[in-house]
């Protein structure tokens, strides 16, 4: 007998993930091309994201590659109408581009504060506007999953900047979510933990090489579950909440961690 | 092209529904079995559980039906060792068996308190301990516990049920850290306001006409402007119980339209 799982499906819908070009961002766009989306996929390095967009389309679906920084502001309504004259809508917005980099509070400088707030928040929110503009114009609704961190539940050292606009990731998630449920558009939010990509191993690339991979395996058997998550196992959170499998949801931010927060 | 979304498949699995003969756990039933488990179902109604394992042979899924009362400590080890004898491996349980009625903190009896504790929190733990028992021999399992959005919020005169709510969104946490080990992931789900009897008896003192047009207000109240089917719980339910959800432990996941954000 024939499994059923079609509550998960996005056959039909038109997706923009940003960060698409690698790690999370990558994962999540694949997972929704299996799952039958055509997905636009955005980032400042194009030709890993015509990579990602070729792999797109070897699914079968089709594809869009935006170079676009999230945290310009004024690239963001460019990036909407792009995808929009290609698509002709958009259905599913994630936002998963984001940066990070030590930098202690007491030596935090303006700059390295606003390189992170701008993308990681000030950009989310203001290409969450520009789509929810263009959802309300469609009239079907729609659906935003923001990517935030652990690091927006507990204070992570020494990226304060981080810790700080991922906080607000999450806070932004219930205000879209109260404000825009009236045009039918949920927002959720998934909180990872230590994740198996290039962001996560540029914090130890500080260090040389030795104890950057000794620090890497002491900081996994801190994790209940003894090891960094997959990006596939994000992109899976991301494709449950942007699915029709979480109608019920809205307003809620959930941590995939391996159980790292319960420690 | 072919749609691919087996991730959410739990196909050769086995699962334990509580509460299973109506509402979310009827739902979270028939979700399993759609996506490839074998379920078993238990309730104190052997009439209601027969007819849910009816729907769940017709999806072409092994069903059982077993009458047990979750409160009574005593009939838990017994159930599991049925599941086991008939099955030989349980995979998934889904904690959803749960009572609540209104009563005012300062009228508490110790039989109202009892009635709600040992049911939604006390048998909760030890059906959990019992099947991660197996689960720890067999190599690893999942835990679903249905809390509730008043694990959050306090909901008055419903104190008995907000306590416990909350002891089970805790007691999803020590599972989860303690037998991850095992690899057993143990998560939660806190639903709103969901279409069921449950919620329906909240409205009971009520006179039909007023009580339609209390929960129609309700629901207006409610964010998505409409309350929950007991299909929407289920999802989260099969999400929390396939690979999907590989990395995630300890989590409660609210589905309540957004009533929280209020």
């Amino acid at each position: 007998m024939k499994t059923d799982v079609s509550q998960f499906s996005l056959e039909g819908q038109v997706a923009l993930v940003t960060g698409g070009s690698r790690g999370i961002g990558e994962a999540t766009a694949i997972a929704f091309a299996k799952a039958g989306a055509d997905v636009a996929v955005s980032s400042r390095k194009l030709p890993d994201l015509e990579k990602v967009a070729a792999e797109i389309r070897k699914i079968g679906r089709r594809a869009l590659a935006v170079e676009a920084h999230i945290g310009r502001m004024d690239m963001l309504q460019p990036l909407v109408d792009r995808v929009v004259s290609e698509f002709g809508r958009i259905d599913i917005l994630v936002n998963n581009a984001g940066t990070n980099f030590f930098m202690p509070a007491m030596e935090m400088t303006e700059k390295g504060w606003d390189s992170v707030l701008n993308l990681d928040l000030k950009g989310l929110f203001f290409l969450s506007q520009a789509v929810a503009r263009q959802m309300i114009k469609q009239g079907t609704g729609g659906k935003i999953v923001n990517i935030s961190s652990v690091s927006g539940f507990r204070v992570q050292v020494p990226t304060g900047h981080y810790s700080i606009a991922k906080a607000g990731v999450i806070m932004a998630t219930k205000v879209m979510a109260l404000e825009w449920s009236k045009y039918n558009i949920r927002a959720n939010c998934i909180a990872p933990g230590a994740i198996e990509t290039k962001l996560y191993d540029s914090i130890f690339s500080v260090l040389p090489p030795d104890q950057a991979k000794a620090n890497k395996e002491a900081a996994a058997k801190r994790i209940p579950m003894g090891r960094a998550g997959e990006p596939k196992e994000l992109a899976d959170a991301v494709l449950f909440l942007a699915s029709n499998a979480s109608s019920y949801i809205t307003g809620q931010a959930f941590a995939v961690d391996g159980g790292s927060l319960l420690v | 092209m072919k749609i691919d979304v087996s991730q959410f498949s739990v196909e050769g699995k086995v699962a334990l529904v509580t509460g299973g003969s109506r509402g979310i756990g009827e739902a979270s039933a028939l979700a399993l079995a759609k996506a490839g488990a074998d379920v078993v179902v238990t309730s104190r109604k052997l009439p209601d559980l027969e007819r849910v394992a009816g729907e769940v042979r017709k999806t072409g899924r092994k069903a059982l039906a077993i009458e047990a009362h979750i409160g009574r400590i005593e009939v838990l080890q017994p159930l599991v060792d049925r599941i086991m004898k008939e099955f030989g491996r349980l995979d998934i349980l889904v904690n959803n068996a749960g009572m609540g009625f209104a009563i005012p903190a300062i009228e508490m009896t110790e039989k109202a308190w009892d009635s709600v504790m040992n049911l939604d929190l006390k048998g909760l733990f030890f059906l959990s301990q019992a099947a991660a028992r197996i689960m720890k021999e067999k190599g690893g399992g999942r835990i679903i516990n249905i809390a509730s959005v008043d694990a959050y919020k306090v909901e008055v005169p419903l104190g008995h049920y907000s306590i416990a709510k909350a002891g089970v969104v805790m007691a999803t946490q020590v599972m989860a850290l303690e037998w991850v080990k095992y690899n057993i992931r143990v998560n939660c789900i806190a639903p709103g306001a969901v279409e069921t009897r449950l919620y329906d008896s909240h409205f009971d003192d009520l006179p039909p006409d007023q009580a339609k047009a209390r929960k129609e207000m309700a629901a207006r109240r409610i964010p998505v402007g409409h309350i929950g089917q007991p299909q929407e719980i289920a999802n989260a339910v099969l999400y929390l119980a396939s690979d999907a959800s590989s990395y995630v432990t300890g989590q409660t996941v609210v589905a309540d339209g957004g009533s929280l954000l209020l």
